[in-house]
């Protein structure tokens, strides 16, 4: 036999000997193992769902929402303030390079009532643009376009939420409804974009002049007409950061900023938005796995016992080998083999199991759960890890004993 | 081969410090087959757990082919065991989940690796070519002492110590165990000390020596 390959089988011999036990200690592992992997894949799932979301929403999109402004120390939350305006999407088409398009939106929460349907929605005046710039596609129907605007048609177009709420399954192109004092006729339904924070399947949009005829839109003290959001987008990709930054300084005179205020206004490219969100979905996945790691290393405190009640078990074995010329490297190296070779094992078939219970929970159709190769790695290496570590005391323990009374022993 | 000086054993229990061996110095010539005898007490197996590697004595010169080995630290110890001692116990010593030749194997494990052609040399020596995927509990007592003679011989020891080998075997097993042992050394002429309670073993060595309260009493010429 090959000299490499003794210890091997001697562990082995050592390991069906007490099947049971070698399956409960490696139970324990695989419960570990499978719980990073399973947690993590959760985690690694929702990242890349998110990055598609946004990616669906386009790369090239920036959006431009109002900032915080402080009123006698007190800040309002981002949003609130009143501050971007119809003006200020105009300044930006004309001034700034690198846009294709520019497409600034007014929204208000209105009464919406088809029939004995009736649904507070978010109703957004948009300019033909809208659709173009925020990547939104039609399910059936039109958008309405640049003659509509001007005249102020009263046209609708509604996510698909919004129709499943207030058509359910009839088709809704041409139907009216009535929405605060005026009556609007549907022309288009949109392409559902998944759930996300401030989806477009939950908004009802019409030209923004038409929202004029029913909204008083505000106004700011220069007279400039607000708007709740602009956004445009970039024709060439690799110049995002040049146009936010045109942007920004763009808006801060045309606001008559000073160059200690703040700004009251929140440039954000997707590009941003989606190296942001997918860090703070990264710790989270991290915590997920910190958490699951904790079973694993009760886990390994298992390999631990019970490669200590192995040591007690077979201090005669241990005097024997001692006796027949055993170094104490060859005893450690023994004991320290069986338990790398508990948690190798267990850290396999954690993977294996852990990979079948992601499967499930993302055929559920709840979660998506992404299985990465730097995940399988670092949990089979981790438990593998665990076993050198928890089986080190109890290899130690057993190469120091005296081969004289482990000889004695029973 | 073999030469004690002056070796001494000193164990501390607490505060009582038990003298076991008092100045022993021998010698063994390579090829001997010598019996050690005494009452219960009087140190025969410490001197052979020294002998064999498994124990420093407290004081005195111990010499293995030459070699000053009562200083050693306890990795030279045991690889000087693995390479230059055999030992035969009274309770076998096998490992009862591996099979007979499994067990000889391990006799060679630790002395540069297993050869299973060897193996089942030294098992065809003590006669159990047939037995070899026995377990010992599948296996008589004399027939568990024959292993453990091959699993002791594997590896061409300088020396073989043997703790009483006949003593949990009735008089038959008993007879072909010495019988074995005999016949080994003298065909192979393998130094051989063995302690032993019976006379009658102890007459069929070439020299026997006495020990009482963990000193030579006596030699014998036999």
């Amino acid at each position: 036999m090959k000299k490499w390959f003794e210890p091997l089988s001697t562990a082995w011999v050592g390991l069906v000997t007490h099947k049971l036990r070698s399956f409960l200690t490696i139970l324990g592992i695989v419960i570990g193992v499978a719980a990073v992997i399973s947690l993590m894949s959760i985690g690694r799932g929702a990242e890349a769902r998110i990055i598609s979301n946004i990616e669906s929403m386009g790369s090239d999109l920036i959006t431009i929402r109002p900032g915080a402004v402080t009123f006698g120390g007190v800040r309002s939350a981002t949003g609130g303030a009143a501050t971007l305006t119809m003006e200020d999407a105009e300044a930006i088409a004309e001034q700034v390079t690198y846009i294709s398009a520019v497409a600034p939106s007014y929204s208000s929460s209105l009464q919406t009532v088809v029939g004995g349907e009736n649904m507070n929605s978010q109703v957004t005046g948009v300019t033909p643009e809208y659709m173009q710039v925020n990547n939104l596609e039609l399910a059936n129907g039109t958008f309405f376009s640049e003659a509509d605007y001007q005249r102020g048609m009263k046209v609708a177009v509604l996510g698909s939420n919004v129709k499943d709420t207030l058509f359910g399954d009839t088709d809704p192109i041409g139907q009216q409804m009535r929405m605060g004092n005026i009556i609007v006729r549907v022309i288009g339904v949109l392409e559902s974009k998944g759930a996300m924070w401030g989806s477009p399947d939950d908004a009802i949009f019409i030209p923004l002049t038409a929202m004029q005829q029913t909204v008083a839109q505000p106004r700011t003290i220069q007279g400039e007409r607000v708007v709740s959001s602009i956004s445009l987008t970039v024709s060439d990709e690799e110049q995002t950061g040049y146009v936010v930054a045109e942007i920004t300084s763009l808006l801060r005179t045309h606001h008559q900023l000073g160059p200690l205020d703040d700004d009251d206004f929140n440039v954000m490219s997707m590009e941003e938005l989606a190296s942001t969100l997918s860090e703070a979905i990264g710790t989270m996945t991290l915590l997920l796995g910190a958490i699951a790691a904790i079973s694993l290393l009760v886990g390994g405190i298992g390999v631990m016992n019970i490669m200590l009640v192995s040591v007690l078990e077979r201090t005669r074995e241990i005097g024997i080998r001692k006796a027949l010329g055993a170094r104490e490297r060859d005893i450690w190296g023994q004991f320290l083999i069986e338990a790398a070779f508990l948690t190798f094992t267990g850290g396999i078939i954690g993977v294996i199991v852990g990979w079948v219970v992601s499967y499930l929970i993302s055929s559920t159709g709840l979660l998506t759960t992404v299985v990465s190769a730097d995940i399988v790695i670092l949990a089979v290496s981790v438990s593998v890890g665990i076993g050198l570590f928890f089986g080190f005391y109890p290899a130690w323990n057993a190469s120091r004993l005296n081969p004289i009374e482990a000889l004695r022993s029973e | 081969m073999i030469r004690l000086q002056n070796i001494t054993k000193v164990y501390s229990m607490g505060k009582i410090e038990l003298n076991v061996l008092r100045g022993i110095s021998l010698t063994i010539e390579k090829g001997e087959m010598v019996a050690i005898m005494g009452p219960s007490g009087s140190g025969k197996t410490t001197l052979l757990n020294l002998l064999g590697c498994l124990d420093k004595p407290t004081s005195g010169d111990y010499y293995l082919e030459d070699r000053e080995v009562s200083h050693l630290s306890s990795n030279e110890l045991a690889q000087i065991r693995g390479q230059k001692v055999g030992f035969i116990f009274q309770t076998f010593n096998l490992l009862p989940r591996l099979s007979a030749l499994a067990n000889v194997e391990l006799g060679m494990r630790y002395a540069g690796g297993s050869d299973r052609q060897r193996a089942l040399e030294a098992l065809a020596q003590v006669g159990l070519s047939d037995r070899a995927n026995h377990r010992p509990t599948e296996l008589s007592g004399g027939e568990q002492q024959r292993v453990a003679i091959a699993r002791a011989l594997v590896k061409n020891p300088s020396l073989v110590l043997a703790d009483e080998p006949t003593g949990n075997l009735d008089s038959r097993s008993g007879e072909e165990i010495i019988s074995i042992l005999t016949t080994l050394h003298a065909e192979q002429g393998i130094s051989l000390l063995l302690v032993t309670h019976e006379a009658n073993i102890a007459h069929q060595c070439q020299r026997i020596i006495h020990l009482k309260d963990g000193q030579v009493v006596s030699e014998e010429i036999v």
